[in-house]
């Protein structure tokens, strides 16, 4: 075969799509077995029982989620299944009322409003508690989100999108066990620079 | 003309149309950034954006479809396999599509169950769409796979596009299916999400660009089969050599593993290289044709193709890829400029192409010709750029402010986001806006006149 003859180079696309379909495929059985709750990056549904925060290490070079001691959320301990039944709940929330077609997730979504990768660590929330008149991040974040339209944060508002109390627990709950994945550092200094309004 | 052109046109019509929704959604999502009061409680800026995506993959889809639909029976000397079955989907096709928009308007959200997913929406970027009209698509594009493979085997005879775009029908129909599923891991989620949005919009999806830019520029250049695809194959190498495993550059901060950092980085900054080939010969092929063609309209939005795919997709993809960057400007209105361009560059350019090229052939026009289309060209194109300036602009100014200097917080976010420069480009995004859609109603009125006012001059060919 020589090069001016086009089954010279439908030889060579058919080889080279076949060698990069395998080596995916491979490493796509690698990442899974890493994204799986539980797995090395992505943390069980349980660990919104504990306590998570978000810090530099100087042996990766980027910021990572540390998980600490009982921190339950709404003040419930729940068991691995009840976790990710409400972790499921807080996923149909998400989907049934688009929140990617407003907010970002892992910087995936619609870039109109604040990205939630870590959402639950974000030190705003200190002030919110007195805005909401709640005792606990968890409260005044379902305070929140079933009456943003009370709570305008800035021009831009949320709309209420009618969440009901479980729904919000649940949203909470994905949150905060989403903020326990180790996403390489992304969103980059997350929480480390104060910015002055 | 054969029942296929006849479908094929009815396609294209339908594109266009979906076209002038998507670019109205647009601009009122652009409104939203500069009123952020704009039909509040009324229509948020959620549904426009659902609007102006999911009609953007469902003209481009029906624009491709509409391309296929009409070179098939020139290809294969028959009618498709499946015609009868085609055109009955056509109208399932379009008022579904209708439905869902109406849904998406006057419904907008529903409790969360599995029963908003199947009847309402999905709420995951670009399939937004409820499962019943998801599985009317996968349906639609089942019969679409099974004209081509079909066709081509009632014919007994196979040409080297028709088996690219053949080959290209399984993976085009499997990866759809990763519309359906709910999975509660975000990141197994977004995982999967990639395949479908990388592997089918910018994979699948540019090999039957691919297929279809080939077989126009054999009609509009008169190029050689035998030249156009062994370009064909070289560029299904290269974009799938690159574009495979290039699909690790949105697994960069998804929770996967840091190796897809250095495999991603390295093979999507390598993406532009087919791209590129596609430039280099676009101008060789207007050199040796010194620019004639019968068909100006849609030999201007061929190289628009070329040029757009490479500078969109390959030049702003490759500014944003390398990690190191991406840290910082992912998930800011730099990812939304390089968007905009590349969808623009590598899809919608080309499907105006073959816009021109049914109308000349139907309207049987021995040239076409006229300023309407030089007009609308020009604000498509010039809109288009400044749209995606300004939001490179703002891009830039978000991923400096909120990102480096800012912390990603909430606050970060709103100090980004109120930025001087960052509302510089926004109004100007605005502003560009309005004349990309100017040059809509210019394109729309441009190919349903073309040909049938005396003022254009165009020569009608002798009746069969």
């Amino acid at each position: 075969m020589h090069y001016d003859d086009p089954k010279f180079w439908r030889a060579g696309a058919v080889s080279t799509t076949v060698v990069m379909a395998i080596v995916l495929v491979m490493l796509t059985i690698d990442s899974l077995a890493a994204i799986t709750a539980g797995g090395t990056h992505v943390p069980a549904y349980s660990v919104i029982n504990r306590h998570i925060d978000y810090v530099y290490s100087d042996k990766f070079g980027r910021d990572m989620p540390v998980l600490g001691g009982e921190e339950p959320l709404f003040g419930r301990t729940r068991s691995e299944t009840e976790a990710a039944a409400l972790i499921g709940r807080g996923k149909l929330v998400i989907q049934s009322r688009a929140c990617m077609d407003c907010h970002t997730f892992m910087g995936n979504g619609a870039y109109f409003a604040p990205d939630l990768t870590k959402a639950w660590l974000d030190p705003a929330w200190d002030a919110w508690l007195a805005i909401t008149g709640a005792d606990t991040k968890d409260e005044a974040m379902a305070r929140f989100l079933m009456s943003p339209d009370q709570f305008a944060t800035w021009e831009r508002k949320m709309p209420n999108l009618a969440i009901t109390r479980d729904e919000a627990e649940a949203t909470v709950a994905y949150l905060k066990w989403m903020s326990a994945i180790d996403t390489n550092g992304f969103p980059i200094h997350f929480g480390r620079i104060k910015v002055e309004q | 003309m054969s029942r296929s052109q006849g479908l094929a046109v009815k396609y294209l019509a339908a594109a266009v149309l979906f076209f002038g929704v998507m670019t109205a959604s647009g601009l009122m999502s652009a409104v939203y950034y500069i009123d952020p009061n704009f039909l509040f409680g009324l229509l948020h800026f959620s549904t426009a954006k659902m609007l102006h995506i999911d009609t953007m993959i469902i003209w481009l889809l029906m624009g491709f479809m509409g391309a296929v639909y009409w070179f098939l029976p020139e290809e294969f000397g028959c009618e498709p396999a499946g015609i009868w079955a085609a055109e009955l989907l056509f109208w399932v096709f379009v008022a579904a599509v209708l439905v869902v928009a109406a849904i998406f308007v006057f419904v907008q959200w529903g409790p969360g169950t599995e029963t908003t997913l199947w009847l309402f929406q999905q709420g995951r970027k670009y399939v937004e769409a409820p499962r019943w009209a998801a599985v009317g698509v996968a349906l639609v594009m089942l019969v679409f796979a099974w004209n081509v493979v079909g066709t081509a085997v009632r014919a007994k005879r196979i040409t080297g596009i028709m088996a690219v775009m053949s080959v290209n029908m399984v993976p085009l129909v499997l990866l759809y299916l990763i519309a359906f599923p709910k999975i509660d891991n975000m990141a197994v989620d977004l995982y999967w999400w990639w395949w479908l949005v990388h592997l089918w919009v910018e994979a699948t999806w540019e090999i039957l660009i691919g297929c279809i830019m080939a077989l126009a520029v054999m009609k509009l250049l008169d190029t050689s089969r035998k030249i156009v695809e062994g370009w064909l194959y070289i560029e299904v190498g290269l974009v799938l050599g690159t574009g495979i495993l290039g699909l690790g550059h949105h697994y960069f901060w998804i929770g996967t593993p840091d190796y897809w950092l250095g495999i991603g980085g390295l093979f999507s900054a390598l993406e532009p290289l087919p791209l590129l080939g596609m430039v280099v010969h676009a101008i060789y092929d207007a050199g040796v044709h010194r620019m004639k063609t019968t068909n100006r309209p849609a030999f201007y939005w061929t190289l628009a193709e070329a040029f757009g795919n490479f500078l969109g997709g390959g030049v702003f993809g490759f500014m944003i890829t390398l990690p190191q960057l991406n840290l910082f400007a992912h998930g800011t209105q730099w990812t939304v400029s390089h968007g905009h361009f590349a969808f623009w560059g590598a899809y919608a350019c080309g499907v105006l192409a073959v816009c021109y090229i049914a109308l000349q052939e139907r309207r049987r026009l021995a040239a076409v010709e006229g300023p309407g289309w030089i007009w609308a060209f020009i604000l498509l194109n010039g809109g288009l750029i400044g749209m995606v300036g300004s939001l490179l602009v703002a891009g830039m100014a978000q991923a400096f402010f909120e990102r480096a200097i800012g912390g990603s917080t909430l606050d970060a976010f709103i100090a980004g986001q109120e930025n001087a420069w960052f509302q510089l480009g926004i109004y100007t995004r605005f502003g560009f806006g309005l004349m990309f859609s100017a040059g809509y109603v210019v394109l729309a009125w441009n190919l349903l006149t073309l040909g049938r006012r005396r003022v254009v001059v165009a020569q009608p060919l002798p009746a069969e």
